[in-house]
C-alpha cells in the first residue's frame, strides 16, 4: 500500500543509497548567514579576535612602555592615532594587545562553565526526583549571590591574579549554565521519544548520549554565548578592583580603572577602553539572538 | 526481511479469546502522588490505574477503550514498564518482566510500543534511519547490520528507503512518521506492540491505510496488540477483544463483537450509545451520560460508576463489584449481572442496559 503523501510511481529500491537531508547545522548555518545583524557582530568579533591574535604584527607601538613627556595625549596626536594614557603610552596598541587577555578572560570561564554547568544540569534533569533536588538545590546556593559579589569575593579570597580570576568565573556561571541545562533536560525528557529509547531498552548513558545531548546542547549553547559579553564586563570589574590582571599588563578593565582619573583631561582616550568592552559584548550578545532564532526549527 | 517465525505465526487468531495468554497483567496499580503542604508530602494521589488485571492471548488484537483519563495511557506506560507499578506484577510467556529468566532489557525487546504523537516520538536531530537502528544497536547488532534492517522496514511499511532514510521527522507527513514510528516498533522483532492512540491523530484517509497496515504487519510477523484508542469505531474494527476502562478499573472485557452488540455494564452501553448514528432516524438525542466522569484523586465509593448509572442500587455505593463471568469469555463487574449480588432482591424493575444503547 502507498501513502497517500507520497508519490506512488517511485520504485522500491532499496540498493539506492538514501537522499541526505540537509544536517541540522548546515541548516543553521544557512539561516545565520541570511541574519545580517549577526553576520556584521561575528564580522565585529572576528576583527577584534584577529587584532588580539596577530598583536605583536599589528601594534605599532610596545605597549608597556611611553615616555611621561608624551602623557595624555588627545586623539589624532602624531605617532599616536588613539593618543596616550596617564603613563604615555600608546593607546592604539594598548587596545590591541588589551584584546588578549579581555577577550581571554571572556571567552575562557564561560567554555569551562559551559562543559561542568551542562554535565550538572544534565545529569539533574536525566535523573530527576531526589538527585535533582540535591543537585539543583546546592546550585541554587551558588545562584543565589550576585554573580558581582560571588566573583569579587571569590577572587579576593584566592588572591589577585589572573588564574583566580578566571576560577572564580567559572565558578560564578556553573549555575546559571547548569540552570538552563536542567530545565531544557528536564523538559526533554517527558518527551516521547525518550520513552521509545527507554522502551527499546537502552541505558540512561546511551539516551543521554544520543537522543539528549544533540537535543539540549543547542539552547545551552546560545545561552552560553550571551555570558560572554557578562564575562567580560565582570572580567573587566574585577580586573578594575585590581583583582584580575595586575599593571603594567594591557587589559580593557584595568586600563578603564587607571585612565578614570584622567577623564577630566582627556574623556575621550578615557572613554576607548570602556567601548571597546561595549563593542565586543553587545556582539556576543546580538550574535547569540542570531544564533537562538536561527537554531529555531520547527517544520 | 527475515520470514517470519512459524511458531508465532501459525497462532494467528484464537477464536473467542481462547488463546494461551502472551502477557498477563496481575493486581496492576499505579497511584501518582499530588504533593503539596509543609514538606511536600504526598497529600493526595489520583487512582489512575487501580488493580487492574488483564491478559492478552498470543496473536490476538486486544482492543482497550474508556474515556480521557480513566487510566487506558497509565496501563501502557505500566505494560511497557516505562513507569514502575505501586503493585501488581507482569508475567510475559511464563516468566515474571524483571526475574532472572527474563530481566527487563529482554523483556522490552519482546514488547514495544507505538506512541499517539508521531512528531514528539521521533528525534528531531536523528534522521529516520538513525531513530530505527537505534534499538536493535543498543542490544548489540553492528551497525551496519541494523541499518540494513531499516530499509527493509521501511520499505515494509510503505516508505522507500532510498527517499526517506536519510530524512529528518519534520520532513514528513503525520502519517509518514506513524510508518517509522512503526517500523521502529518492528526493529527489535517484538511479539506484542502496544499502539497507544497510535492512528488517533492521523486524518481519516490516512487512518485507514495506516490501520490496514498494521494488520498486514500482525499477519506478517505473527504480532500481538494491545490497541489502546477512544474511537470505538476502529477499535471494533481491529480488535478480537475488547477491554473497557472507566476510572482506572476495568468494568467489562469480552469479545469484541459480542460487547458491542450486547453490552453488558451500564456504561460500555452508555459509551456505545455515545457512537454517533449513521441512520437519521436513531440520532442521538441526549447524551446518554451526564457530567463528566468523577475526579480519580477520590473516586467515589463501591462501584465507581455509581454516581453516573442509570440504575444503581443502594448498596451499589458501598460494595464494589468483582469483574465476574456472565457468559462465555464475557466478563463485567456489576452487580446487576451478577445473580447472587442481591441486586435483583429488592426491585422488581431491572432497565436492561440493552435499552440504553436504543
Amino acid at each position: 500500500m502507498v501513502d497517500a503523501t507520497q508519490t506512488a510511481t517511485a520504485p522500491l529500491d532499496p540498493v539506492a543509497a538514501p537522499v541526505r537531508s540537509e544536517g541540522y547545522w548546515r541548516s543553521v548555518w544557512r539561516r545565520l548567514r541570511r541574519d545580517k545583524v549577526a553576520m556584521t557582530a561575528g564580522g565585529v568579533l572576528l576583527f577584534i579576535l584577529s587584532l588580539a591574535v596577530f598583536a605583536p604584527w599589528i601594534a605599532p607601538q610596545d605597549p608597556l612602555h611611553g615616555t611621561m613627556l608624551m602623557r595624555l595625549r588627545p586623539i589624532g596626536t602624531e605617532g599616536h592615532i588613539l593618543g596616550t594614557d596617564e603613563l604615555g603610552r600608546d593607546m592604539l596598541s594598548r587596545l590591541i594587545w588589551g584584546g588578549r587577555l579581555s577577550l581571554l578572560m571572556g571567552v575562557t570561564p564561560v567554555i569551562f562553565a559551559f562543559f561542568i554547568g551542562s554535565a550538572i544540569g544534565i545529569t539533574a534533569g536525566y535523573a530527576g526526583g531526589i538527585v535533582n533536588t540535591l543537585i539543583m538545590r546546592t546550585v541554587d546556593v551558588f545562584y543565589a549571590f550576585p554573580s558581582v559579589l560571588l566573583a569579587v569575593a571569590l577572587s579576593g579570597a584566592l588572591g589577585a591574579g589572573l588564574g583566580n580570576a578566571l576560577l572564580s568565573l567559572t565558578v560564578v556561571f556553573i549555575p546559571p549554565i547548569a540552570r538552563v541545562a536542567e530545565s531544557v533536560t528536564t523538559r526533554l525528557r517527558s518527551s516521547d521519544f525518550i520513552e521509545a529509547a527507554r522502551a527499546s531498552g537502552a541505558s540512561a548513558l546511551t539516551i543521554v548520549r544520543v537522543h539528549v545531548l544533540g537535543n539540549v546542547l543547542g539552547p545551552i549553547f546560545v545561552y552560553a554565548t550571551s555570558l560572554i559579553a557578562v564575562s567580560m564586563i565582570l572580567a573587566s570589574g574585577l580586573s578594575f578592583l585590581g583583582l584580575g590582571v595586575r599593571p603594567p599588563n594591557p587589559e580593557w578593565g584595568l586600563m578603564l580603572n587607571t585612565l578614570r582619573t584622567a577623564i577630566y583631561v582627556q574623556p575621550w582616550v578615557a572613554a576607548l577602553p570602556g567601548m571597546m568592552i561595549f563593542a565586543v559584548s553587545i556582539s556576543f550578545n546580538l550574535l547569540s539572538d542570531g544564533l537562538r532564532s536561527a537554531m529555531e526549527v520547527r517544520a | 526481511m527475515s520470514p517470519p517465525d512459524t511458531s508465532r505465526a501459525d497462532s494467528a487468531r484464537p477464536l473467542n479469546g481462547a488463546g494461551e495468554a502472551l502477557l498477563t497483567v496481575r493486581g496492576l496499580k499505579k497511584y501518582f502522588p499530588i504533593r503539596g503542604g509543609i514538606l511536600n508530602r504526598a497529600v493526595k494521589r489520583v487512582h489512575a490505574v487501580d488493580d487492574v488485571d488483564l491478559e492478552v492471548m498470543r496473536g490476538e488484537t486486544l482492543g482497550v477503550v474508556g474515556e480521557s483519563g480513566c487510566g487506558k495511557s497509565t496501563t501502557a506506560r505500566l505494560l511497557m514498564e516505562l513507569i514502575e507499578p505501586d503493585e501488581g506484577e507482569l508475567i510475559f510467556d511464563g516468566c515474571k518482566v524483571g526475574s532472572r529468566e527474563l530481566p527487563l532489557k529482554e523483556y522490552r525487546r519482546q514488547v514495544q510500543m507505538v506512541f499517539q504523537d508521531s512528531y514528539s516520538s521521533l528525534n528531531p536531530r536523528l534522521t529516520i534511519e538513525d531513530s530505527i537502528a537505534f534499538g536493535a544497536q543498543v542490544h548489540g547488532t553492528p551497525k551496519r547490520e541494523a541499518l540494513a534492517r531499516t530499509h527493509d522496514l521501511l520499505a515494509r511499511v510503505g516508505l522507500d528507503p532510498a527517499r526517506f532514510a536519510g530524512r529528518y521527522p519534520h520532513e514528513l507527513s503525520g502519517g509518514q512518521r506513524q510508518r517509522v514510528n512503526i517500523a521502529r516498533a518492528l526493529a527489535l522483532r517484538p511479539r506484542v506492540i502496544i499502539l497507544d492512540e497510535a492512528v488517533s491523530a492521523l486524518d481519516k484517509s490516512v487512518e485507514a491505510q495506516v490501520l490496514n497496515l498494521l494488520t498486514d504487519l500482525k499477519a506478517e510477523f505473527g504480532l500481538t496488540y494491545v490497541f489502546i484508542s477512544h474511537d470505538l469505531n476502529v477499535v471494533r474494527f481491529v480488535s478480537d477483544r475488547v477491554l473497557v476502562m472507566y476510572l482506572g478499573k476495568v468494568v467489562e472485557l469480552g469479545e469484541a463483537e459480542r460487547v458491542y452488540t450486547h453490552p453488558q455494564h451500564p456504561y460500555t452501553a452508555a459509551l456505545l450509545s455515545s457512537m454517533p448514528s449513521m441512520d437519521p432516524d436513531h440520532r442521538t438525542e441526549e447524551p446518554p451520560l451526564a457530567g463528566d466522569p468523577p475526579n480519580p484523586i477520590d473516586p467515589p465509593t463501591g462501584c465507581r460508576f455509581h454516581t453516573r448509572c442509570p440504575s444503581i442500587r443502594p448498596f451499589c455505593a458501598t460494595r464494589e463489584p468483582p469483574l465476574a463471568d456472565v457468559e462465555r469469555d464475557h466478563a463485567v463487574a456489576c452487580h446487576a449481572r451478577v445473580p447472587a449480588s442481591g441486586y435483583h432482591d429488592d426491585a422488581a424493575a431491572v432497565p436492561d442496559p440493552e435499552k440504553i444503547t436504543a
